[in-house]
């Protein structure tokens, strides 16, 4: 009896831990409609936001302060296809796959809404398989780069020193976000075909994936702006 | 049930947004295949850039959807990134500038 006195003495002055939790837990609630799982993927991306730019802020000042020329992205990620050179070529399928990808994202979301099983897992195994295809391209990508252009972290034949580190960084930390995206679409690829969701009564689950997986891609459109095109 | 939960959009409306995602995609690439140079340059792949991401954004992540308080919650604390980029510009330049009084940049590209 005593123990309750002291919580609810706890709970009205906001002193010591449990006034700190009640404060926080209290039954308000600002994200109306939207579920604390939801909530919490739009503040780490939120987060994740602030980390990327971060990055490319960081590749903006080394490439405006360098006295050495930037390498030209164009020239740089051309490849040679039947005698022609064709610039960024490898790049443009990248995007188009995880574009792609986003599109399969977003309708397997919708059918999670339909709570049409066969169809959401489906499309949800579909959008990893093509974020496989671009981790794949990727790895393509930085072997090319490292065994036959000579790209390093510390210097590379093309032009600032700087290149590299920032092209490894930015697009291997975008890489490694695709890579576990793929893990996680699968898992619950695996969860949704296996009718989890059906018994939860909720398809949420579909959804929040589909926002980190959305976010991968709406990073890759900055990259390939400012990294690749600029 | 809350509205939200149940959104549901034909799925047209996904198809058109991946289609003009496509086809912005392409012209951002032929803004680079074409050799648009300068300011033109720069604001193409700008312009294509922002509206790939709104499309995203507004509409494969169901932003457009959700209220207000949603919304900014998650849309403006980014802004603050602009504060940053303006701050690292001026700091860019002044690096820039001792960068080509004090040094000659002979051996900045290091050996093999």
């Amino acid at each position: 009896m005593s123990d309750r006195l002291e919580l609810s003495d706890a709970v009205a002055s906001g002193e010591g831990w449990q006034g700190m939790v009640s404060d926080w837990s209290a039954d308000r609630e600002t994200f109306k409609d939207v579920s604390w799982g939801k909530a919490m993927m739009w503040v780490f991306l939120l987060s994740d936001t602030f980390i990327f730019g971060s990055f490319l802020i960081g590749y903006m000042s080394a490439r405006m302060s360098t006295v050495v020329p930037w390498p030209i992205p164009s020239e740089v990620f051309a490849l040679n296809i039947g005698g022609t050179d064709f610039p960024l070529i490898l790049i443009a399928i990248m995007t188009f796959i995880l574009i792609s990808s986003s599109g399969t994202m977003a309708m397997a979301v919708n059918y999670g809404y339909q709570r049409n099983r066969k169809r959401t897992a489906v499309l949800m195994f579909l959008t990893a398989a093509l974020g496989l295809s671009f981790v794949g391209l990727q790895a393509f990508e930085w072997t090319k780069l490292i065994v036959e252009e000579g790209v390093r972290p510390w210097s590379n034949p093309m032009g600032a020193p700087q290149f590299g580190s920032i092209f490894f960084m930015i697009t291997g930390f975008h890489g490694l976000h695709v890579s576990i995206g793929v893990i996680y679409l699968t898992v619950v690829a695996a969860k949704v075909w296996r009718g989890d969701f059906d018994r939860r009564g909720s398809y949420e689950g579909v959804e929040i994936a589909g926002l980190y997986w959305h976010f991968v891609d709406l990073v890759w459109v900055f990259i390939f702006a400012f990294f690749y095109l600029w | 049930m809350e509205k939200t939960a149940h959104q549901q959009h034909p799925i047209s409306t996904y198809l058109s947004i991946w289609l003009l995602l496509f086809v912005l995609s392409t012209f951002s690439y032929l803004v680079d295949f074409f050799h648009v140079e300068g300011t033109m340059r720069w604001f193409l792949i700008l312009l294509f850039m922002f509206l790939k991401a709104g499309l995203i954004i507004s509409v494969f992540m169901h932003m457009k959807w959700e209220r207000l308080a949603m919304r900014s919650a998650i849309l403006l604390p980014p802004l603050a990134l602009l504060v940053f980029v303006a701050l690292m510009v001026i700091e860019s330049n002044y690096v820039s500038g001792s960068r080509a009084t004090a040094f000659t940049p002979v051996s900045f590209v290091a050996h093999e």
